[in-house]
């Protein structure tokens, strides 16, 4: 099970959290005039990343609200929780302290 | 290739058993082939097999990163039906089960299926109109299922417990597919391999696909892999939670996600649970294997993952409903746990067709159901991959039903993953 840092609340088993899917995907401001091929990829197409995903969780049983959470899906390490409408952190970074194991992962946590 | 028969086991066992040959090659890949198929589990050595016995394409390879059945092949639940809601869902995987029907015959190799019947529990009333409503799509598509009374449910599975009044989710009937059931996932593998094999398709093992290179026009040209480049005007992906990221060296889209899903096994007993019993509302499903270990299969995870393995808490979850539908099996001690990486679509039907790259097709998709459909998935590879188009029976399912917004949309008609 995941330990999932919430930005309001703090570290929560991931029994409170529902997933949300991939983050970053804005909805088009003007749906109308797209074409198919371009709502179909809104709608359907998702990078489905093997390394670092971005992605939303909402804290359903405890503040209620969405996030964003950066985590790598091969070892399902979480290296970054921020707010919804925060910048996506520096994947590259986060990339680097990933390659430096878990620990270094959790001290960049704890110096934040 | 070595025929298999009663009389040949008999025969070899005077000899100690050491005439046997190896089941297949163990090949270099060669510089060309005429296609390529990436991913040896059962569904992309079917599609070899078929391609050769069907099409008349020897010249082909099979080329798996690990080693073949290694993957979700040898990771699920074994559970084989067709009793899915949409016509065009019905005919799919009822070709399948039509496949396995003369699978172990065909391949002279014993596959195990057994037509126990698979059997899906209703709790409430949404389930009691949503089976019978599948009941009565399935026989008009000419796809046996029946319906059951808690009583006839009690008469086909006795360890199941259908009468608690103090039940959380009481047992309220259920549709039976008696032509579903299992088969040994391994021995599709090998059976799927070893026919090819005696075919002339070469197996290529420790083989994982680095890129796919195109030429000036854009079609398919070869594949750089971990031993070497091979040419190749046709390949096809069958790599199942790797299929995106395959597609991706080709610079193709997928609207796939991978998720774990976790699968169990109790410690081995004798006979006591003689058919395949599933329940969406509770989510889980149940049968006994040969060997006699109980297997059990779970929900995915929440998270997109390629860990292959799962959180605990979800194999508890399936495990507090096993432990309400069949109280007996309270004390079944559980013996192994793992999980495997899943390609979901977002309307949980397949993608079978051509890519928008010319000489590049897709086997994916299959989500957390796609065993059951392992020869049938093979065979429309293969016929997509031969004639350049998809068979009917997958022309629904191509990739272009998301631009079109064509889905079939069994997600929503069985209310889970499946």
């Amino acid at each position: 099970m995941l330990v999932i840092p919430c930005p309001y609340c703090g570290p929560r088993p991931e029994l409170e959290f529902r997933y949300g899917g991939e983050a970053h995907i804005a909805r088009p401001e003007d749906p109308s005039t797209l074409d198919d091929e371009a709502w179909g990829a809104f709608l359907y197409l998702r990078s489905n990343p093997k390394g670092l995903h971005a992605e939303r969780w909402r804290h359903i049983h405890g503040c209620a609200r969405y996030f964003n959470v950066v985590r790598d899906t091969i070892s399902d390490t979480i290296l970054a929780s921020y707010k919804v409408g925060e910048a996506k952190p520096d994947m590259d970074a986060l990339a680097r302290i990933l390659a430096g194991g878990p620990r270094a992962a959790a001290g960049e946590e704890k110096s934040k | 290739m070595q025929k298999f028969s009663g009389f040949g086991l008999i025969a070899r066992a005077f000899g100690a058993h050491k005439s046997w040959q190896a089941q297949w090659r163990d090949p270099e890949p060669k510089q060309s082939y005429d296609a390529v198929i990436v991913g040896g589990g059962g569904h992309g050595l079917g599609a070899a097999y078929y391609l050769a016995k069907e099409h008349g394409m020897r010249n082909i390879a099979v080329l798996e990163k690990g080693w073949i059945g290694g993957g979700n092949t040898g990771r699920n639940t074994t559970i084989i039906r067709s009793n899915y809601l949409f016509d065009e869902s019905a005919a799919l995987y009822d070709h399948a089960v039509k496949l396995w029907e003369g699978l172990s015959q065909d391949l002279n190799y014993n596959t195990m299926f057994s037509q126990r019947g698979v059997l899906m529990l209703a709790h409430n009333i949404h389930d009691i109109q949503s089976f019978k409503r599948h009941v009565h799509a399935n026989r008009a598509n000419g796809v046996d299922n029946e319906w059951l009374t808690p009583e006839e449910v009690k008469e086909f599975c006795p360890a199941i417990n259908v009468g608690g009044k103090d039940m959380r989710y009481p047992i309220l009937g259920g549709a039976l597919q008696r032509r579903g059931g299992t088969a040994r996932h391994d021995a599709v593998a090998w059976g799927f391999a070893r026919a090819a094999d005696a075919l002339g398709v070469d197996i290529i093992q420790n083989c994982e696909v680095t890129a796919i290179r195109r030429d000036a026009s854009g079609a398919v040209e070869a594949v750089e892999t971990t031993r070497g480049t091979i040419k190749t005007k046709k390949v096809g992906v069958s790599a199942a939670g790797h299929t995106s990221m395959v597609l991706d060296m080709a610079g193709v889209r997928m609207p796939l996600e991978s998720y774990p899903l976790q699968a169990l096994v109790s410690e081995p007993v004798k006979p006591a649970f003689n058919c395949v019993v599933m329940s969406n509302t509770i989510h889980a499903y149940i049968s006994q294997s040969d060997k006699g270990e109980m297997v059990i299969g779970a929900g995915t995870d929440a998270y997109t993952s390629y860990s292959q393995r799962g959180a605990l808490h979800i194999a508890t979850h399936t495990l507090d409903a096993i432990c309400e539908l069949v109280p007996m099996f309270r004390r079944l001690r559980m013996l192994r746990m793992w999980g495997g990486i899943v390609d979901v679509t977002p309307d949980r039907s397949p993608i079978l067709g051509k890519t928008p790259v010319k000489g590049l097709y897709v086997n994916c998709g299959w989500g957390t159901g796609g065993f059951k459909a392992t020869p049938g998935a093979g065979n429309l590879l293969a016929w997509t991959i031969a004639k350049d188009e998809p068979h009917p029976i997958n022309a629904p399912f191509t990739l272009e039903r998301f631009r079109e917004g064509r889905l079939i949309d069994e997600a929503a008609a069985a209310a889970v993953a499946h």
